[in-house]
């Protein structure tokens, strides 16, 4: 696969690793957060962990859209979908995600039609594919999902196609750092900062985590040599004394953005004055609203929502793992109550959410020494 | 003791994962299988009068019916025959039930009975009778096939994943991941075209030439249908209470395949196959089990894919060349597109 | 948020308003440009994909560029080893240890 396998050689990557190897100062423990959770399902999937020097730990933040909805959101939009003449439509990571009253897949099972979607474009098909349904499109994500919203909003209102709307819950990513570093638990040397959110946003929203932090930031690809290099450039950074906004992923991210995308989020979104996150409560300014000339494709405007808040269960410990405080293990309830197969809090539903990625694919191999290879 | 406490049934605990497991561990076994202590396997061996037979049974639930490669019909032949296959049997004959569905034109049935003649002659099994239902519109998708199977063991081998010891090998008989990924782009919900077909075949040939030339070196087979490779292997691992070292680069995958999996974000090793089989062969007899299912005719692409280790207990571990590593375990239900 | 994958535009749909065809090693997908209205991708252009909608165009030049960085990681140090080896390394010291960054208020 070009574009992603030059990115997996081994050998580079080992070549990386050992660069990192000779950076890494062993008086030094370096705490290093990678906003994404897309990131954070990265560095689980490739093994990363096991070929950095123990004295680089990697933070998982809290860039996980799955794991800061409000469970009550769930709700919500589950409970106008109902109806049986709506169809649910919402991306595979939100099917087994717990609201209070069960998550899509269990409402499904009681008989609410519920499908998935890959794009809110195949979410838009299907109401002209059946045009005697309502089809309320659940969307989530940061900046990166949402300009796909925000077009398709613009195409349902130029086609005409009355038999749709969106639940919007796309959220931005600053003021999750913010609230990260505004954190008093927190203590970090540097930011792994978000692929693909700076594709839209481009890279001079984090300048102020250099500049009034003194955090340096990478802006950094998924692929093993992408983390791998973003890591080199900040220890490149940490040991030279500088904060400093650099981007790794130069051959997607465009340092000014992408200015079409923002300008179509512009015409469809607005940020309301504050919305809850799951862990990190009440955010201002932190979250898209569909504004009022697209309230005719707005199921918040078009459907009685219930508003329901609920209470993360005060055993689980979403909150500090979300905001680095805490490591996964260390939660009350992980592998314990709160598994895969019977998830209590969002992180351990959403495969980029860190108990789930911790669980899946690091929990067992704490046993394992060096194996020899098969060869 | 695994007890089933789900309030209702769900999609997953058709999927051959986490809740499958804990529907057939916690449901149905203590109440139809009581004190047995055999670990669950594909076909059941049994003695009737004193001979030796191998049973199985098999459903067949699939849309659309009819896909690029192969259609219900022939999975329900092959299915049947490969359960058999993958315990160490030949299957010989086969019984079949067909619930059809209110409305089903008569041409999708007869083009999937006549499917299922030209596999039965494929792969050397007879029919020997079956059963018919009707149910009314809006149920069966057309149609369910059932079928039920028996055969008589292979000398020289014996199928036990309590056999299975550090040291072994992991034989893999071809590319992963064809049949299910054809089935996801077939039902259209993600708008993803690829020139992919499903993998359905009887493996028994394949079988048949690694057990003939390595049968005792032989501890362990399965075929990887729902759930795939991950499940499969998870399963032997707490079988067998050892650990399982997979290494990604030698696990076969088509380019199409891989390249859907990225764009939907799946892996490879949790998708269904219906024309492949995984063996646990001993150190000794690896190579010539390699060589065996290589010179045998669709044999090709089998590849050595990994080791069984003493750790991690009842887990399966993938490590690439430069050192990482992560845990693949077996999903709760089907494996999901995200996004994320 | 963060499942992007690099494909090639094999076609760009006739009719349609910014709609082509991706390819991601023989895979095809319907994918939605309009968010590169500013710079429309041609034919044979690579795009990153997410959620059928192609995000930013893939720079070749800066993918090259920085495999050429990645080749070089490590060269300049051992350069600087084998110049140690002859004894002319700096009186800086290069092995000493480095200043770290002091939070200003901290």
């Amino acid at each position: 696969m070009r574009y992603v396998d030059e990115f997996r050689d081994p050998e580079l990557i080992t070549k990386a690793s050992e660069e990192i190897r000779r950076l890494a100062d062993p008086a030094r423990h370096y705490r290093i957060m990678e906003v994404c959770g897309g990131h954070t399902h990265a560095i689980y999937r490739f093994g990363l962990k096991d070929i950095l020097p123990s004295n680089i730990e990697l933070i998982h933040g809290p860039g996980c859209p799955v794991c800061v909805l409000p469970m009550g959101r769930i709700d919500d939009g589950l409970a106008i979908a109902e109806d049986p003449n709506i169809i649910f439509a919402a991306f595979g990571d939100m099917m087994r995600v717990p609201g209070a009253h069960g998550s899509p897949f269990e409402h499904k099972a009681r008989g609410t039609d519920v499908r998935i979607v890959y794009s809110p474009a195949d979410a838009l098909e299907l109401a002209k594919k059946y045009p005697e349904r309502e089809i309320i499109f659940f969307a989530i994500g940061f900046e990166t999902t949402a300009p796909s919203t925000a077009l398709t909003l613009m195409s349902a209102k130029a086609q005409e196609i009355r038999n749709f709307s969106v639940f919007c819950n796309h959220v931005t990513i600053v003021p999750a750092i913010r609230a990260i570093l505004d954190s008093p638990d927190m203590r970090l040397d540097g930011f792994i900062g978000p692929g693909h959110v700076s594709t839209v946003i481009g890279c001079r929203p984090y300048e102020w985590i250099a500049r009034n932090e003194g955090k340096p930031v990478v802006t950094s690809g998924f692929e093993p040599l992408d983390l791998l290099q973003s890591i080199v450039m900040l220890l490149r950074q940490l040991h030279a004394g500088e904060a400093r906004v650099e981007n790794q992923y130069k051959r997607v991210v465009p340092w000014e953005g992408n200015r079409a995308a923002l300008k179509i989020m512009a015409e469809v979104f607005e940020l309301r004055p504050y919305f809850e996150w799951r862990g990190l409560g009440f955010i201002s300014q932190s979250a898209l609203r569909i504004r009022d000339k697209y309230a005719r494709w707005d199921a918040e405007q078009r459907y009685a929502v219930p508003e329901t808040r609920v209470a993360d269960p005060k055993s689980a410990q979403c909150g500090e793992v979300l905001k680095g405080v805490l490591k996964p293990a260390q939660c009350k309830l992980f592998g314990r109550e709160c598994t895969p197969e019977h998830p209590i809090g969002a992180l351990m539903v959403s495969s980029e959410g860190s108990c789930a990625a911790y669980y899946n694919y690091e929990y067992r191999k704490s046993l394992v020494t060096r194996i020899a290879s098969v060869a | 003791m695994v007890r089933f406490r789900d309030p209702q049934i769900e999609m997953a605990h058709g999927a051959g994962g986490k809740a499958s497991r804990r529907l057939v561990e916690g449901l149905f076994a203590p109440l139809l299988f009581p004190g047995s202590t055999e670990p669950l396997s594909d076909a059941a061996h049994l003695k009737v009068d004193g001979t030796p037979v191998a049973f199985t049974t098999d459903s067949f639930v699939v849309k659309p019916l009819r896909f690029p490669g192969g259609s219900i019909g022939e999975l329900a032949v092959n299915g049947t025959m490969n359960d058999l296959a993958v315990s160490g049997a030949k299957g010989c004959a086969m019984v079949v039930t067909f619930i059809l569905e209110e409305g089903l034109p008569t041409p999708v049935l007869a083009a999937e009975v006549r499917a299922m003649s030209e596999a039965l002659k494929r792969a050397g099994i007879t029919m020997c009778g079956g059963d018919t239902k009707v149910v009314e519109r809006g149920k069966a998708d057309g149609m369910y096939i059932t079928t039920a199977g028996i055969g008589t063991s292979l000398p020289g081998v014996k199928i036990d994943a309590r056999s299975v010891r550090p040291g072994d090998k992991i034989l893999l008989s071809g590319p992963i991941g064809d049949h299910g990924i054809t089935i996801l782009l077939a039902r259209g919900d993600l708008d993803l075209e690829a020139d992919l077909c499903s993998d359905t075949r009887s493996v028994l040939p394949l079988v048949e030439a690694l057990v003939a030339q390595c049968g005792p070196g032989v501890r362990w087979m399965r075929d990887p249908t729902r759930g795939g490779v991950a499940t499969s292997l998870n399963e032997l691992a707490r079988d067998c209470g050892l650990g399982i070292e997979l290494l990604e680069e030698e696990i076969p995958v088509r380019d199409a395949v891989r390249g859907a999996c990225e764009l939907l974000g799946l892996d490879p090793l949790h998708i269904a196959n219906e024309g492949q089989f995984l063996a646990v062969v001993s150190q000794d007899y690896a190579d010539m089990a390699l060589n065996a299912l290589q010179q045998t005719d669709g044999g090709q692409e089998a590849r050595i894919i990994g080791q069984v280790h003493e750790e991690p207990t009842n887990a399966v571990l993938v490590t690439t060349r430069y050192g990482g590593s992560r845990i693949v375990d077996m999903l709760v239900g089907d494996p999901l597109p995200r996004i994320c | 948020m963060c499942l992007a994958i690099p494909g090639k535009i094999v076609e760009l749909v006739a009719g349609e308003n910014c709609v082509g065809t991706v390819e991601v090693t023989g895979v095809r997908r319907k994918v939605q440009l309009g968010l590169l209205e500013d710079d429309m991708p041609k034919v044979g252009d690579w795009v990153l994909i997410h959620v059928g909608f192609a995000m930013s165009k893939i720079s070749e030049q800066d993918a090259m560029e920085q495999m050429r960085l990645l080749r070089a990681l490590g060269e300049t140090e051992q350069a600087m080893e084998e110049v140690r080896g002859y004894g002319l390394e700096n009186d800086d010291g290069h092995d000493a240890p480095r200043q770290w960054n002091v939070k200003p208020n901290a």
